[in-house]
């Protein structure tokens, strides 16, 4: 490739990113719009949380608790090393609340019911569905993006608090019920570590940002995907690529900014 | 007209006249479907002007909603939504759009059922239904707003000759009984010469509009051509020749 051709190859994939990112700040300023503009559709909210929320609860309560038996493997056998098999519910705990709760909770979402919202919008797309809600001069991002994306906001966090306390079981289960570790001395531990402003605080507004990344990805995605079999697997795909990194892009400079405030 | 530098059509000019049924042909990528999604406001031209009951759509004044009041559209795969029943998929623009109450809503969408034959599948999902049911299903609900335009695209595509014949009548009735002017793109010949008052025929750099009849019996080799249903092998083999 010329110099001159890697310039104009470099130029054409900067303005695309720019009138990508141009094109999601239009995208969530419609949101935002229609979120709190009436008509608000209440109904179609709770369908929509039965959807991304009730559907992906099983996911999330055996991925939580699986990972908290591995943390309660990992952080006992670590632990006991340096005799301080006593901490491990302030161990597992301090990490299934700081980071693995929200970050992994937002990646499973992500995969199950932020890949199914893309699907759903893009295949609306292909199938000519918006348009027919055009042409009754009805706004798709009334009656299928906004209650989509709010619902996502909405249930991440109470996906959060179910990954956590799965997680915590399973951690108990392996430490108190396997490894033996009295009952008391985890829970102490787990209970003195944990404070609800810092941590349970930060857990929440985790949560709730990787919410809103990832039901507008989601829907962005969804929303402009090219009229196509292969538009509807694209948007799918990109949609768990960006939402993942974003996600943990997103929470690097959280737990920065919210560990500098403290 | 154009997509991604690919021009569609871009000298088109055409009236469609009020009450009366107009078929557009061409070939595929001709432009039919654009010209449909022009006059819907739903995509706007490069240059020109789209006027649809005295307002210009191309306008970026013009109320798209008030436009589009007065306009129904039938989509190709019908466009209902996947998740809604045929009950609310109908029930949506008048709950959106009406101060109806919800007996005289439902009253209207069992009404619109009936007109089209489908008074039994009210609570079904749209990908429950057969192929014609779901043109007829999503044509009540391009009509339940009594529209004065309707937008046909496709409307006989992959459908049997019963099913076909059905969705005919029933957009002759519909020009008849309630006066709407519509707008049909079709490839399909025998329909368009038993339903049109009009054809307008999309060919490339041109078009040529008037009486199905007439332009089947046109002396314009293009246009007599596309209306040539007759399989001349001899000559696809002959043009395949010299375009080698």
């Amino acid at each position: 490739m010329t110099p001159v051709a890697l310039v104009r190859e470099l130029g054409f994939r900067a303005i695309r990113v720019v009138a990508e990112l141009g094109s999601m700040l239009l995208f969530t300023l419609s949101f935002l719009r229609a979120a709190v503009v009436p008509p608000l559709r209440p109904q179609r909210f709770v369908d929509e949380i039965y959807n991304l929320g009730v559907l992906s609860l099983v996911i999330v309560g055996v991925s939580g608790f699986a990972v908290g038996m591995v943390l309660g493997l990992q952080g006992y056998n670590t632990l006991v090393r340096f005799g301080a098999e006593g901490s491990l519910g302030a161990v597992v705990g301090l990490s299934l609340v700081r980071e693995l709760g929200p970050v992994l909770t937002a990646l499973l979402v992500t995969g199950r019911a932020g890949s199914a919202t893309a699907a759903e919008i893009s295949s609306m797309v292909t199938s000519e569905q918006l348009d027919g809600l055009r042409m009754m001069s009805v706004d798709p991002m009334d009656i299928v993006v906004a209650p989509k994306a709010i619902a996502m906001i909405f249930v991440m966090p109470i996906l959060t608090s179910l990954f956590v306390l799965a997680g915590l079981l399973g951690a108990y289960f392996i430490g108190v019920g396997l490894m033996g570790l009295d009952a008391g001395v985890f829970l102490s531990s787990l209970k003195s570590s944990i404070r609800f402003a810092d941590d349970i605080g930060g857990c929440y507004l985790k949560a709730l940002i990787f919410g809103f990344l990832a039901g507008l990805i989601a829907t962005f995605r969804g929303y402009h995907a090219t009229p196509t079999a292969a538009g509807v697997s694209a948007a799918t795909t990109s949609t768990v690529v960006v939402t993942s990194v974003a996600v943990l892009i997103g929470d690097y400079f959280l737990t920065a900014l919210w560990g500098f405030q403290i | 007209m154009a997509f991604d530098g690919r021009t569609v059509f871009d000298s088109l000019s055409c009236a469609f006249p009020r009450g009366r049924i107009t078929v557009v042909l061409g070939g595929s990528g001709s432009g039919k479907s654009t010209l449909l999604r022009l006059i819907g406001g739903l995509i706007q031209p490069e240059a020109g002007r789209v006027e649809v009951a005295g307002h210009d759509v191309t306008d970026p004044h013009t109320s798209l909603a008030e436009v589009r009041s007065r306009i129904g559209m039938l989509f190709q795969h019908g466009a209902l939504l996947d998740s809604l029943s045929v009950f609310d998929n109908l029930a949506l623009p008048l709950r959106e759009h009406t101060d109806l109450d919800r007996a005289a809503i439902a009253q209207a969408v069992r009404a619109q059922l009936d007109a089209v034959g489908l008074g039994n599948v009210e609570g079904l999902l749209p990908g429950q239904l057969s192929g014609g049911m779901l043109r007829r299903a999503a044509l009540a609900r391009a009509i339940i707003r009594s529209p004065e335009i309707l937008l046909c695209d496709e409307p006989f595509s992959g459908l049997d000759p019963a099913s076909l014949k059905r969705i005919e009548i029933l957009l002759t009735r519909i020009n008849r009984q309630r006066g709407i002017t519509l707008i049909v793109v079709s490839h399909h010949i025998a329909s368009t010469l038993r339903l049109a008052d009009q054809a307008l025929l999309l060919l490339p750099g041109r078009s040529v509009c008037g009486p199905p009849a007439a332009l089947r019996s046109s002396s314009d080799p293009e246009v007599a051509d596309f209306f040539d249903e007759e399989l001349d092998v001899e000559a696809l083999d002959r043009e395949e020749r010299a375009a080698t």
